[in-house]
Formats: C-alpha cells, structure tokens, sequence
C-alpha cells in the first residue's frame, strides 16, 4: 500500500464537524475600498485558496492580485469591476461560511439586495482616505432594510494612512453619526488593510492601539442563534404526497418555529383544525421538528390541502389578508407602473397582485422621503398592495421568510421587485386609500367573470313558496333589533317560512372578525351583510339583519347592493333615552364613561332614516308584537 | 431539545426545499445524472424530498460513449436498486468514429457529445427544468450561477442578465421553449460532499477509491487506460496507486496519485488538498474563461 497516512479519526473529526455552524454573510463596499482584495486576502490567509485557482491569478509570484480571484465573469474582468453576485465558501475549525461578495457599483445595487436577502451578517468597507461616502450609506441602508442584524465596519487601506488611530477613530464617529438612524443591531468597527492581511485573520502588529478582534476572529465569534425565527410556527406547504392511499403527507420546509406531533394545527386558508399525527422523514419519524427542517406532516384528519396553503399552531396565527403595505426594492430595467399588476411569489404560494399606491421613496443617499410617481431600477419605495387571493403574512421584522415577497413581471416572467412587509399596517388608513384606488383596480386584475347559474332566484322562489326579501334593520343599539329579529325568524319558521338573521354580534365575531368600529370599518360591515344578503335572496331566502346601521349612505349602499326591489328598511325606532334604561350589554355606560370610543348615539352620529319602508315603534309594544307587525308587513308587500 | 442544525444538515434541508419547489413548479423536470458522486448525493436528496414516495422524475445520462466501464457498471446497478426511472440519451455523433477528443480536440468533441447533446436531449424530452449537480464552489463563473437558472430558447445562458434571487423564492416562471436549469447542490464544497456521503453511507463509483491502475504518465497527468487510449511514442503504461478525482469522460479524465483507498483517507485528503478537483479535468485549461464559454453555449 505505500506509504502511510497518519492516523486519522474520521468519526471525531465528523462528529466535531457536525457541531459546525453555519454563517451567511455579506460584504459591500465601492468600487475601489478593496472588498476583492479583503476577501481575497480571507480566502488566501484562511488557507482555502487551492493552489491553481492561485496560479491562474498570480501574474508574477511577489504581487498576488487577490481581486481576480473573485471576479468570475470575463466581462468583470474586462471591466475591472465585480457586476454580479458570487458565492464564495471557506471555513474555520468552527464555522463554515458562505459567502455572498456582491457588488459596489452603483448600478448594481439590486445584486447588493441579494446577496443581503440571505445574509446575518455585513461586512461594509470603506476606504481610509475617503471615509464614509454615499455608498457607504446605500449599502448599510440595504442591509439594515434587508435586517441584516451584524456589522462588521472593516475601515480598510490604513497602511496608506500610516495606520493612524485618530483616522480610525474620525471614520468610526462619522459612520455613528450617520447609522444612529439605522436599525443595526451590533456594529464592530474594524481598521485593517487588506492588501497587507493586517487584522484580516490574524491581529496585526502595526496598530497596537487597536486591541479588538481582527475580521476572522470576528465573524467566528458573532453569536447568529439559529438565524431563524423559532417562535412562530409556519409551514408552507410545498408539495402533497401521496404515494399510495394510505398516507397524505404534505412536505415543505418549516419557515419558523416548531412542532412536535400532537400539536394542535389550524390549515389557512381553510382554516381547518387537526393534529400532527406525524412528522416523516426519510431518515424515520421524528418526534420534533424545527426550522429550517425540510419534513412530511401527517395530519389525525383527512384534509384537502394543496401547495400554497399555511399549517400553522392554533394559537399563533400570522396574518391573513389580501392588504398590506410593504417597502419595495425595485430591481428591473422597467419601472414599477402604479396601479398595474404582477404575480406575487411568497412563501410557497404565488398570487396575482397589484402594487396600488406609491407613498413615498426614499432616496437613499439622504434617507430622506420623496414624493415621486414612479419607482426605477435600484430605487426603494412604500408601497400598497393587493392581492387576489389571500396570503399569510407576519412582518419582516419579525419573520424574513413570511415576511418576505418578490414580484414577477406578468409577460417577460422576470424578478422586478423584492419586497418586505411592513411592520404596522394601519388598517384604516389602508382601507380608505384601497376603497378608492385599489379596488377598481384589483377588480380589473382579477379577471372576474361572474357566471350565470342554472336555477334562478324565482325558480328557488316557486318551490319554497316565498319571496327572497331582505328586512333591513337599522336603529340604536339597545333599541330591540336582535331581539325583535329572533322572533321574527322564529315566526316565519313557524308559519313554514325559511328566514335568517344575521345579526351584529354574530357576523361581527367570525365573518367580520377583522373589522373594527370606525366609520370605514363600519361601511365594510354593512358592505359585506349586504352582499350575504343578496346571496340569501337569490336563493329564495328572507333575510333579516340586525345592524344599527347608523349612515345613510351606508343603507344606501346596501339597497343597491341588494336591488331596490327585494330590499326594505325597517326602522326599528327607540328613543335614545329608553336605548339607555335598557343597555343590555352596559355600552352606554361604558361609552359615555370613555371605555367605548365610537359609540352611536353617544361619540359617533345616528343619521335617522328619512323614508323607511316600515317604522316599529317599539316604546309601548312587547317584542313579540313588534315582530308580529314586521311580519304583517312582509306579507302585505307580497 | 437542540434547535439548531449543523452546516451539512442545513444544506440538506435546503436542498430537499429546492428539489420540492422544481417539482412543484415544473411540468416535465429531470435529473442530469452523470454517474459521479455530485450526482450520487443529488439523487439521495431526491429520494429524501419524496419519501415515502419515488422520485417523481427521470434519470436522464447524457452519454459520450466514452465514460469508463465501471462508471456504467455502476449507474445500471445503482439506479435498479433505488427503482429510479433511467433514460440514457447517446447523441447520433456517439456513434460517429471521427468524433473523439483524439481527433478533434477537447474543446470541439465536448462541444458535439455534450453540449449539443445535452442540449438536443432538453429539447426532445421536451423538459422544462433540468436538475444538475453543479456546486459554485467548482469554478469562478460558477460562482454566479443562480440556483434557478434560466435557459433561452436555444438553451443559452446569458450571465450579465440573470434574474436576482432573493430569500428562498425561486422564480421558475417560463415561457414555451424556455427552461430552468436547477441546482440543488450550488452552496455545497467539495469537502461537504465527501463528509455527507461518509455520513449517509451513498454508494458512488469504486472509481473514486485509490487502488493500482494501469496509467499512461504524461506532462505529470495520470492518463487511464480505457476507451483506446492512444500512446505517444516511448510512453508504457504502468501500475500507479491512483483514483479518480472527479469522473468524465476517461480520455480527457486524469487520476491523481493516491493512497485513499476509503472513505476517511479520501476526506484525510481532501483536507490537505491544495490542488482543486476540476484541474484534473482537462478541458478548463484551455483559455481563461473557458468554462464560462462552454456555460453560455449550454454546458453544465
């Protein structure tokens, strides 16, 4: 056999190897700080660098030019200057790295985006002699909008400052100065030059008023956790697995969190609750299982689930929405067209979207807002956006992998845009601004062709023996509506009638669980009961809604909704004094006390109906014979 | 309870998310399965995506004609006992006796019985996404290589107008013709290969382990004999302990000295190595930016 190897332990050095972590990381600077030569110098002093990647670029022995090394495209090297993302690997006997050399050139900005969308740490160069410039700022903005929590700020080509403390420390203040408005987490400033491999992996002797780490120590020692968010459990499902028909098993990658089997699920959008019965691997089943595991889940339940549904632990939920607002890093030669629409790519699930209204961009030079009607190529914006179907969403802050989109041009199928969702979503703000642009304009993207049904309202009509009519309730709460509304449905029940209340309370705790009481929020309430309604009518049904329905136009709105001829309002009419001495939930108490804001009747107006099709006047009647004289009344319109 | 993965159980994940999304938004994916021990792993990764299921797409080997005897011993075996569906694609030049690296030269023959193979076999299987195990860590313009990446019409890559790809979100959106090449393997090192086939147990070609072979020693290159190997005047092959880096085709393939004749000693040797794998590969030498040139034109 030859000569012998020295004893070697594979199994140690592969359990050793297993405890490895794992770092993602980033480097920006322009054109000329020297990021080549920095990473260059990593490579080479970290010893990776094999020998003929070396020979290639070492053009006489004594002048290694490290920037070749990196530059992977003939174009870059034509050019001199790095034009796309390249992925770079090296390790250290504690971590592995992968890392994402992106470029400093100005028109590159998007790939700076890239390469940061995966990174949990940056290492910013700037140049001794020139200190912090626009670029600079561009790129730690970047990164700290990309939540990039770790800094690592390499002030580079000291040897050209005679390695000088007060430059450092000048440099050091400025980027303070500028970055206090930035959300970085934990900066380290390190001064270094990178032509020479001073402080790059080992500490060099030429500054010895700098006693922190060098950049390798550094990146070694940055605590990342799991980089992974592992609180909120979110499984996107990828795929359903069915090999044969006993096993339902839906794959993906859990995207945060945890789960054990036994936990209790909900499915969104279905929202269909269940248990994990398994979590399968092709290495066994697993008890518990966490982010970034790629796994199988059985569920205890037979359930229809498809790719782009969310299985999610009961008491967690993200977000299910078709609004949001996010920040757009605009990354094509097109620009963005407000109003037009785009498919939208997150997590496992793509939707047609609209990118509605441009609040504002922000020129990143300045950090400074800017009101502009168009986004470009490089440019970040605030943007609104709709989608056709609903997706489940956090807050980037909070989850990059479901806080996180992109959006494909419809006809050339390129990346436009990459976006992150906002933190707060003030949903009245956002409700307003969609009413007016958004909807339209959503409608339009939808593709909404309503079809026709086979049976129509009055074929439904004839079989039930009625008319499908809606009683529209409106008055002050307290004022009986509820009440008098149960009655009445149980009458028509009793008279063989089919009828159904939706009531306030009701709707509002499941159909309109998402809307609140301010006065936009109200009209969506009254939008949607009124469109229930209209479903029910079509079918032949009676509807009666117990709604205070305070505005006027609101009621109008319904009554078109719900056409004119198979709408009457029903003017349930308590005097507000009487509304009070009944208060069977104690609102008004607690609404002129300040508990309540909003309150009708008290903080918030009640426009009287000026025509109802019938007034109840309920001061001297019993409920029971309030819903006796609605009922009369249905009949006499029939 | 430790909620953290290790590096190679994170690249595994990772992998398994890309194989589920290619198949989740492709119609018609396969497998570029050359034989070697990139696409040994692909293939376990594969069959972790779909278990309990089967990989749910072919096997498709490009075959010169020229690849070694126990590579193709190995790919009948190894493909029958995972009950993977394999399409062996020989382009009508493989049987051409003029087309050989002998004749024609490295660059034109790979040209011929890969690239335009490859390519001719995209198109006739009419497949739309294309998985190779090529890792970013093997070459410079590999480097750039996105993790979805997109193919023209004639199967071209243009490497200044790559789509950005951002987070996890692969963009697999084409157009009739078009397609994907995808590659699981992409943040991969070599040494994570070798450390996760030793950890699996994946069987790859016994090629790869040093044993003597018959070599031909030319310019400091080992020079397998197989496939008429041709001799320069005053060469005699001769046994050298030896085994291949990487496997190609076996004319244009070089085995490097070695005594690793297990899984540890080749680890062993990877670590201490300070010549990278695709030297031994003769084709990357012949200008700068070759392999770069070979990608555009639509080779792996």
């Amino acid at each position: 056999m030859g000569k012998s190897f020295s004893p070697f332990n594979i199994d140690s050095y592969l359990k050793v190897s297993s405890e490895k972590s794992l770092l993602r990381f980033t480097t920006a600077g322009s054109v000329d700080d020297g990021k080549s030569t920095l990473i260059g110098r990593m490579l080479y002093d970290s010893k990776t660098l094999f020998e003929d990647h070396l020979s290639a670029i070492k053009k006489n022995p004594d002048n290694i030019d490290f920037a070749h090394l990196t530059d992977g495209l003939k174009a870059e090297r034509e050019q001199g200057i790095t034009i796309d993302v390249a992925y770079r690997y090296f390790s250290t006997p504690g971590r592995n790295y992968i890392l994402a050399d992106t470029p400093g050139h100005e028109q590159y900005t998007r790939n700076m985006a890239t390469g940061a969308s995966t990174a949990d740490l940056a290492i910013i160069l700037i140049d001794a002699r020139k200190g912090v410039i626009t670029q600079t700022k561009r790129h730690s903005f970047i990164c700290s909008l990309l939540r990039i929590s770790n800094f690592i700020i390499a002030i580079n080509k000291m040897d050209l400052v005679d390695y000088s403390e007060a430059v450092f420390n000048k440099i050091k203040s400025e980027y303070q100065d500028f970055s206090a408005t930035l959300d970085l987490h934990q900066i380290k400033f390190i001064p270094v030059s990178a032509l020479f491999g001073d402080n790059i992996v080992t500490k060099s002797n030429k500054m010895p008023w700098y006693a922190g780490e060098s950049i390798l120590e550094s990146l070694d020692n940055t605590f990342i956790g799991s980089g992974h968010n592992l609180l909120d459990f979110r499984f996107p499902v990828q795929l359903v697995s069915r090999p044969h028909h006993n096993f339902r098993g839906f794959c993906g990658q859990i995207a945060s969190g945890r789960i054990k089997v036994g936990d209790k699920i909900v499915i969104l959008p279905s929202m269909i609750k269940s248990a994990v019965q398994s979590i399968e691997t092709f290495d066994g089943p697993l008890a518990e299982a966490f982010a970034p595991m790629s796994v199988t889940l059985t569920l205890d339940d037979e359930i229809d689930i498809g790719r782009g549904d969310m299985i999610v632990k009961k008491n967690n939920l993200p977000l299910s929405t078709n609004y949001f607002e996010a920040m757009l890093v605009w990354i094509s030669n097109t620009p963005m067209v407000a109003n037009s629409s785009y498919l939208l790519k997150h997590t496992s699930n793509s939707t047609k979207a609209v990118v509605g209204h441009l609040s504002y961009t922000i020129d990143i030079n300045t950090l400074s807002r800017n009101l502009t009607p168009h986004l470009c190529m490089n440019e970040i914006g605030r943007v609104t956006i709709s989608t056709h179907e609903k997706i489940f969403i956090d807050t980037y802050k909070t989850n990059r992998q479901t806080g996180s989109f992109i959006l494909i041009d419809l006809l050339s199928n390129n990346t436009v845009a990459a976006g992150m969702i906002i933190e707060k979503i003030p949903q009245e703000d956002l409700f307003k601004r969609y009413k007016q642009i958004d909807i339209d304009a959503a409608q339009k993207v939808r593709e909404i062709h309503p079809s026709e049904r086979l049976v129509s309202k009055s074929a439904y009509e004839i079989k039930l023996k009625q008319q499908g009519k809606t009683l529209w309730f409106t008055g002050l709460s307290g004022a009986g509506k509820s009440t008098i509304g149960r009655l009445l449905e149980k009458k028509f029940f009793d008279e063989d009638r089919f009828a159904i209340l939706l009531d306030g309370d009701n709707i509002r705790a499941h159909l309109n669980s998402d809307l609140g009481f301010s006065d936009a929020d109200r009209s969506e309430n009254i939008r949607r009961v009124a469109e229930v309604a209209k479903l029910f009518n079509s079918m032949g049904m009676i509807v009666i809604t117990a709604f205070i329905s305070p505005f006027a136009k609101d009621r109008l709105k319904a009554q078109e909704i719900i056409g004119a001829d198979n709408f009457y309002e029903i003017y349930i009419d308590t005097p507000i004094d009487l509304c009070q001495k009944r208060d069977p939930k104690g609102l008004y108490k607690k609404a002129i006390n300040g508990t309540i804001k909003e309150f009708t009747g008290i903080s918030s107006s009640y426009e009287h109906p000026e025509s109802p099709s019938f007034i109840c006047s309920t001061q001297n009647c019993r409920p029971e014979e309030s819903a006796m004289s609605i009922f009369q009344f249905y009949l006499e319109k029939l | 309870m430790k909620y953290r993965l290790s590096n190679l159980r994170q690249l595994e994940s990772e992998s398994i998310y890309i194989m589920r999304e290619i198949v989740a938004q492709f119609a018609n994916p396969v497998l570029l399965y050359s034989v070697g021990k990139d696409s040994s792993v692909l293939v376990r990764l594969a069959q972790k995506a779909f278990y309990p299921g089967k990989i749910p797409f072919p096997l498709l080997h490009v075959d010169t004609g020229f690849k070694f005897k126990e590579m193709y011993e190995f790919r009948d075996k190894f493909t029958k006992s995972i009950d993977a569906k394999l399409i062996v694609f020989k382009h009508p030049s493989t049987y051409d006796e003029t087309v050989n690296p002998y004749d024609l030269g490295t660059q034109k023959c790979c040209a011929i019985l890969k690239t335009m193979a490859l390519l001719d076999a995209i198109r006739e299987g009419k497949y739309d996404a294309a998985i190779g195990g090529a890792r970013r860590d093997e070459e410079k313009s590999r480097a750039k290589e996105r993790i979805f990446s997109f193919r023209d019409k004639n199967g071209q890559w243009d490497p200044k107008n790559q789509r950005p790809e951002l987070w996890n979100l692969y963009n697999g959106k084409i157009n009739k013709g078009e397609s994907i090449r995808a590659f699981p393997l992409s943040n991969w090192t070599e040494l994570d290969i070798w450390q996760y086939i030793h950890l699996e147990k994946i069987p790859i070609v016994p090629l790869y382990f040093a044993k003597k072979r018959l070599m031909i020693v030319r310019d400091g290159q080992l020079i397998p004999i197989e496939n008429k190997s041709k001799l320069l005047e005053n060469e005699t092959p001769q046994e050298v302990m030896s085994r291949f880096r990487t496997l190609g085709c076996s004319p244009c393939t070089g085995a490097i000295r070695s005594e690793a004749s297990t899984l540890p000693l080749i680890i062993e040797e990877m670590m201490l190595a300070r010549t990278s794998e695709r030297s031994t590969r003769i084709i990357d030498h012949d200008a700068e930016g070759s392999m770069e040139t070979k990608k555009r034109e639509g080779y792996f």
